[in-house]
């Protein structure tokens, strides 16, 4: 009961810490695929172009390098000015459903009482609820479209987020220093976001990495199902959709978008998971 | 306890309920041209939809003799296959069921072993190539994992069959391997995670201590501690089964079985309203069902719950 802490600025002695192997070069892959995010379209502007003379190329093709695809695209350059579409709706539907996740989660975790109970009933039934399932129906039914999907897996995401927040407030929310803050009547939301929040940001972010790498998989996922991105659009779900009726005349079709969604998913997982590792010792040595 | 678990359940699927049936009214264009679908739109046909799924009466209305249908049997009809949507469905029930539960022992079968083991030797090479490979399973799509599958299995070394259901018994079963492994690598990935992770807790904790201190043999030790580390397994089931609900239409897709995945995904993309509503309602009610037996289990596994129900009723 009478744990007295002393809270302050503790000596952190920056040990630095040597980078392990895999994580090095998972950084290093991931720095490349947002290079091609940012630069893609301008370093091939012309990858969706049609040309059906060129249909269907086997790798090692003269100036296709991985082949065509059944309309005559190349595979390389589709691969390359897909990474935008790919990466760009995972980051905001991981983003957007930690932001979700941080205001519902410490409302329901500082406030309690009936605002709790209702977030934590909402959490339980969106977590009964297969994603992908939902996804399909929804953005099915109600004609999706790339934005419709980005939002509704925010909302889909979400209850991770909340439930994590949650009980990391709940837990920083008994402790002393809270107590102090609100003796020296601070508005509720200083203490909630200014004071309570920088101690749980590093469940927030390690969950936020990992939603990275699901939502990639759930993009790809839908857009293989026919619901999500658009045809014609550069992406590596929907490339990979696309070159499946030529997959025995050119397997770099598939292979190659799926080899890129399964290695960034592979390098973000392991980031997210070193970067937790890392945060979770640094709060242990400053406490 | 027991009877307010039932009751939230319930209360789940009442909510869940109504927002499948809105999705009739969420889906753009007009009502009645979504539940005619192809067929040729004139006035009595019109008048025989708006009579069936009573659209001129209040929707509370609507509503309830919509979920007396679903509860008596009755879901409609689909507009795509022109078929009762109970027939469709019974039809394609068996090679689904099949599916999950090949993938499901397969998974188990590997992953409850490989994630004790990796809690054993922790830091040791199995424990980090059951990482590995639980990472790469959580990273993979199923559908990438399955086309890969099926390119090296089915086409370079055609040991296996490339699409479709067979033609029943030990045929199905050959077109069901590949489907099978697919699924179970993504099932298998959570289940070796949540092994692991019940296996180190139990292993440090003091009861084992005590166990190896009075020279009880590792095997004995591993079995008792195993014994504990069930109950989080088994509340982590539903985090297993919402990834096989998905994880099965992207395994049907891939392999083209004609299975429940295969009929939802058809289904969605001609907005078969009929057949999507009731699947979704259907798979809600058996993931429901699942929860609550998983529930249940922790209840026999866990000698205190027991002892606790016990002295309550």
């Amino acid at each position: 009961m009478s744990d007295i802490r002393v809270i302050g600025p503790a000596p952190v002695r920056r040990r630095r810490r040597r980078l392990p192997i895999g994580v090095g070069v998972a950084l290093g892959v991931l720095a490349l695929a947002v290079l091609a995010a940012v630069f893609g379209k301008l370093i091939f502007p012309d990858a969706m172009h049609q040309d059906i003379l060129a249909a269907t190329l086997p790798p090692g093709s003269e100036g296709h390098p991985l082949g065509t695809d059944e309309l005559g695209r190349d595979v390389l350059q589709m691969a390359v000015a897909g990474a935008a579409s790919s990466l760009v709706g995972p980051v905001i539907v991981a983003v957007g459903s930690m932001l979700l996740g941080v205001v519902m989660g410490t409302l329901a975790g500082y406030e309690k009482g009936w605002l709790d109970t209702l977030i934590s009933r909402w959490t339980d039934l969106l977590l009964a609820v297969p994603v992908l399932l939902a996804a399909i129906v929804v953005s099915g039914v109600m004609g999706g479209g790339y934005w419709v999907t980005v939002a509704l897996l925010i909302v889909l995401f979400s209850p991770s987020d909340i439930r994590i927040v949650r009980a990391g407030v709940l837990e920083q929310s008994a402790r002393p220093y809270i107590e102090a803050a609100q003796m020296l009547s601070l508005s509720r939301w200083r203490v909630m976001f200014r004071h309570i929040l920088p101690n749980v940001t590093s469940l927030v972010v390690t969950n936020l990495m990992l939603n990275v790498a699901f939502a990639l998989v759930a993009f790809s996922s839908l857009s293989f199902l026919g619901v999500g991105v658009a045809p014609g659009t550069a992406d590596w779900g929907r490339q990979l959709t696309d070159g499946r009726a030529i997959m025995f005349q050119n397997p770099a079709a598939v292979f190659v978008p799926a080899l890129l969604i399964v290695v960034v998913a592979v390098c973000v997982n392991l980031v997210g998971d070193w970067i937790g590792q890392r945060l979770s010792q640094v709060g242990e040595e400053v406490r | 306890m027991v009877a307010v678990r039932v009751l939230g359940v319930l209360g789940v699927l009442f909510v869940l309920s109504i927002i499948v049936f809105a999705m009739m009214y969420l889906a753009p264009g007009d009502i009645v041209k979504n539940l005619l679908g192809n067929r040729p739109m004139n006035p009595d046909v019109v008048a025989a939809v708006r009579e069936q799924y009573r659209l001129d009466d209040p929707v509370v209305v609507q509503y309830l003799s919509w979920l007396k249908g679903f509860l008596t049997g009755d879901l409609g009809e689909s507009i795509r296959l022109q078929v009762p949507v109970a027939d469709a469905i019974a039809s394609r029930v068996g090679i689904t069921a099949a599916l999950c539960g090949l993938a499901f022992l397969v998974s188990v079968a590997v992953a409850v072993p490989l994630g004790v083991r990796s809690a054993v030797k922790a830091g040791g090479w199995v424990d980090r190539t059951g990482n590995a490979l639980s990472i790469l399973g959580l990273s993979a799509p199923t559908f990438a994992v399955g086309l890969l599958l099926l390119y090296v299995f089915a086409y370079y070394l055609p040991i296996f069959p490339v699409y479709g259901g067979g033609d029943g018994g030990i045929d199905t079963l050959r077109h069901l391997v590949l489907p099978a492994i697919t699924l179970a690598l993504g099932l298998g990935a959570i289940i070796v995670k949540l092994t692991r992770t019940a296996m180190l807790r139990e292993l440090e904790s003091d009861y084992v201590t005590f166990a190896r201190s009075r020279g009880l043999g590792e095997r004995l030790v591993r079995r008792i501690a195993l014994r504990n580390a069930a109950i989080p397994i088994v509340t982590g089931a539903s985090l297993v089964l919402t990834f096989l609900v998905g994880g099965t239409v992207l395994a049907e897709t891939t392999y083209a079985l004609p299975g429940l995945g295969t009929l939802l995904q058809d289904s969605v993309l001609f907005k078969d309203i009929a057949v999507v509503q009731s699947l979704t309602l259907l798979v809600a009610v058996v993931i429901a069902a699942i929860a609550l037996i998983a529930d249940l289990t922790y209840i026999l596994l866990d000698p205190r719950v027991r002892r606790q129900m016990g002295a309550a009723s």
